[in-house]
């Protein structure tokens, strides 16, 4: 028995011995493998979001056998806990002792806006889904990327189509009472209103709210609601709100309808209009890989955190391609990273501003249940696209910039 | 009009829920002079365990009420084991005990996150109550409704039970004097350990109960213990009526507070709190602790 075990070890060891030669004549003198960096939650109430952007990367990687240009990569995936302080020191852990190249992630704003200072000192290029407006904007990171959307990104095509096509005059708007919340729904209202729309009414109920039904008994006046949670809020909102007996059409951001919890909605969602920049029922090359990546490596039907950094680390890779694979000078990376531009990604043709903001497709979807695939019950079907939206919308940059940025009051509520 | 007739029945609705939620709460409080740190986890495991058997173990599909009971003892179980093996030998040790129940509702927490992931799991109305009910113009979920009913039954029997029969006399008994009572030959320790598990499946039974309103989702624990500290300060440690009125003032304090005064929502749901701790420590229906 033991003589047996021994030998099959000693074949394992022989087959890894002669695949590293085979491979050495590909790495092109580049011994050192690239070290790429992940900030995730794995653990407390964001670990739902988080675990999804760790499968997303782990998928990518698998796909390209651990090799990103011509090199290998060594990933560090490091659990933030959620919070700035966690953040902080797994930031450093990674920079200072593992040496990465490259940090994907973090999920939350509050996160990024902890470490955005230490990423300019530290000169190490940041991949982010965390949405806050100024990053890209006003107060802009010169090492800074971000791929996903800003805050107001979905919400400006979101506002388009309940203004044209679905023909709603009068909204009332529900959010978190946080930062992401205030800015979708600042965005919202301004090309809404700028449509000839107008919100009646901004609804704020905390981040943590077990039964949002005191909220929903505020919502008269209107003939539509839109609605911008995030994280497991969506669903127990949906539910509330169907359970109080509402039928206006309700209209949403890219978290209020992610694909990722069309496993836990119900009827009660039937109907919800959500705009997205990822959605499972995009029917191309890219996106059908990352999709079959995902359900065999982890058993489950990805939303857009593990869209998303699927997508970084194909804009790490191409960027990383384009200098040979030489990452040893952050400002040439972080300057080949933003001149990346990719036509098949999960999400569809993707380039970057010269702020290091998303260009990119955005899709208004419907659920519903026709045309569910993967033992989903419910399905985003898309019903229209957007195509290459900037994060200034429509509007001029200048002017864009000139004003504030979208906040709780801004754009004030008219009389 | 409708506007207020919502909010009252919700706010009784919700009272309900948390009456389910603190009583335990309480009563452990009251016995063992300790806050249970881990009653969120307990009510988000038996919200868990149950969800699980509802959406089926093995292809059988639970009906709700077998697969909230189930929970119930479940956890009830669990609760025990927590009292008899960890509690118990920090006996009088009040910070330790607190300690312990805190770090177990972390390992709680993140076990459920190994177990049932990060998604939120929606839990499905019991079919026959799923409809409305109309009064005048409004319409109200049959299944908030139901949450009341529930609720006060739950409060007969647990009177009941402390009220009229030997057991509640020796649970009284132990919370008024635990000292006198060994010596009148009350095993308090074993009261300990009842009252534990009891309110612990009276937690998870709330857990399910509010998994069609709430859903269930990783970090619902934390959101839930505040809410029972409220009531338990507000009502009293150890008193059942406390704890009734307690949830049901919270219920409409929470009620009203979010939708009069939303930006002051947490303001006016920890004032009443507050007041209490400085004009009456013992709580509306509490007794001055010996």
């Amino acid at each position: 028995m033991s003589i047996k075990r021994r030998s099959v070890l000693k074949g394992m060891l022989a087959t890894g011995v002669s695949m590293a030669a085979l491979k050495a004549p590909a790495v092109h003198g580049q011994g050192a493998p690239f070290k790429l960096g992940l900030l995730t939650v794995k653990t407390g109430p964001l670990a739902q979001g988080g675990i999804q952007m760790e499968q997303g990367v782990l998928t990518w990687l698998k796909e390209k056998n651990n090799t990103m240009a011509g090199r290998k990569v060594e990933f560090f995936s490091a659990d933030t806990g959620g919070n700035p302080a966690g953040t902080k020191t797994k930031v450093q852990e990674l920079v200072e002792r593992d040496k990465v190249d490259v940090i994907l992630g973090p999920l939350a704003a509050f996160e990024l806006l902890a470490i955005t200072d230490y990423i300019i000192q530290a000169k190490t290029p940041l991949m982010s889904l965390a949405a806050a407006e100024d990053m890209t904007q006003r107060r802009p990171n010169p090492y800074f990327i971000r791929a996903s959307a800003t805050s107001g990104q979905a919400m400006h095509p979101m506002a388009d189509y309940a203004a044209k096509e679905l023909k709603l005059k009068r909204i009332v708007t529900v959010s978190e009472d946080f930062a992401f919340g205030h800015e979708q729904m600042g965005a919202f209202q301004q090309v809404f209103e700028d449509a000839g729309g107008r919100i009646a009414k901004k609804i704020w109920p905390p981040l943590v709210t077990p039964d949002y039904t005191p909220y929903i008994a505020q919502i008269s006046d209107c003939d539509g609601v839109c609605q911008g949670f995030a994280g497991s809020n969506p669903l127990r909102f949906m539910k509330a709100y169907a359970a109080a007996g509402l039928k206006f059409p309700v209209v949403g951001g890219e978290t209020a309808g992610d694909d990722a919890l069309l496993k836990s909605f119900g009827d009660e969602a039937l109907g919800l209009v959500s705009c997205c920049p990822y959605t499972l029922d995009l029917e191309t090359d890219g996106n059908k890989r990352f999709i079959d990546g995902m359900l065999k490596n982890f058993d489950t039907v990805p939303g857009q955190y593990a869209g998303l950094l699927y997508l970084n680390c194909m804009v790490v890779e191409a960027g990383l391609k384009s200098l040979n694979g030489d990452a040893s000078d952050k400002e040439k990376l972080i300057k080949a990273l933003r001149a990346v531009t990719l036509t098949d990604t999960p999400r569809g043709p993707v380039k970057f501003d010269h702020f290091g903001n998303v260009i990119g497709d955005f899709y208004i979807r419907k659920l519903g249940t026709d045309g569910a695939k993967y033992g989903l019950k419910y399905w985003n079907k898309t019903v229209k696209v957007y195509k290459d939206v900037s994060q200034f919308w429509t509007y001029d940059e200048k002017a864009f910039l000139a004003k504030p940025v979208y906040s709780r009051d801004n754009p004030p509520l008219k009389p | 009009m409708n506007f207020w007739l919502v909010l009252t029945v919700n706010s009784v609705t919700f009272g309900g829920l948390l009456f389910l939620l603190s009583a335990g709460f309480s009563l452990i409080f009251g016995l063992m002079r300790i806050p249970n740190l881990t009653h969120g986890s307990l009510f988000m495991l038996g919200a868990y365990f149950g969800a699980t058997l509802l959406t089926g173990v093995f292809g059988v599909k639970l009906n709700f009420w077998v697969a909230a009971i189930l929970a119930a003892l479940g956890v009830a179980m669990i609760g025990a084991l927590i009292e008899r093996l960890l509690l118990r030998r920090l006996p009088g040790d009040a910070l330790a005990q607190v300690l312990v129940t805190l770090g177990l509702s972390f390992i709680a927490a993140d076990l459920c996150l190994m177990v049932w992931g990060g998604d939120p799991i929606n839990v499905e109305t019991p079919p026959w109550l799923g409809g409305f009910m109309r009064l005048g113009s409004v319409a109200f979920p049959n299944y908030r409704l139901a949450i009341i009913v529930i609720a006060v039954v739950f409060a007969i029997g647990l009177w009941m039970l402390l009220e009229r029969t030997r057991l509640g006399a020796m649970i009284r008994a132990g919370v008024d004097d635990p000292d006198m009572a060994r010596v009148v030959g009350i095993r308090v320790s074993q009261l300990f350990t009842i009252v534990f598990a009891l309110g612990a499946a009276l937690a998870a039974f709330a857990g399910i109960i509010g998994g069609p309103i709430l859903s269930v989702y990783p970090g619902i624990d934390q959101d839930m213990l505040p809410l029972a500290l409220v009531v338990v300060i507000l009502g009293g440690t150890g008193s059942l009526l406390g704890s009734f009125v307690g949830s049901i003032i919270v219920g409409f304090i929470y009620n009203f507070g979010q939708a009069l005064l939303p930006e002051l929502a947490y303001f006016v749901l920890f004032l009443p709190m507050l007041l209490v701790l400085i004009f009456r420590p013992q709580g509306l229906f509490g007794r001055q602790l010996p």
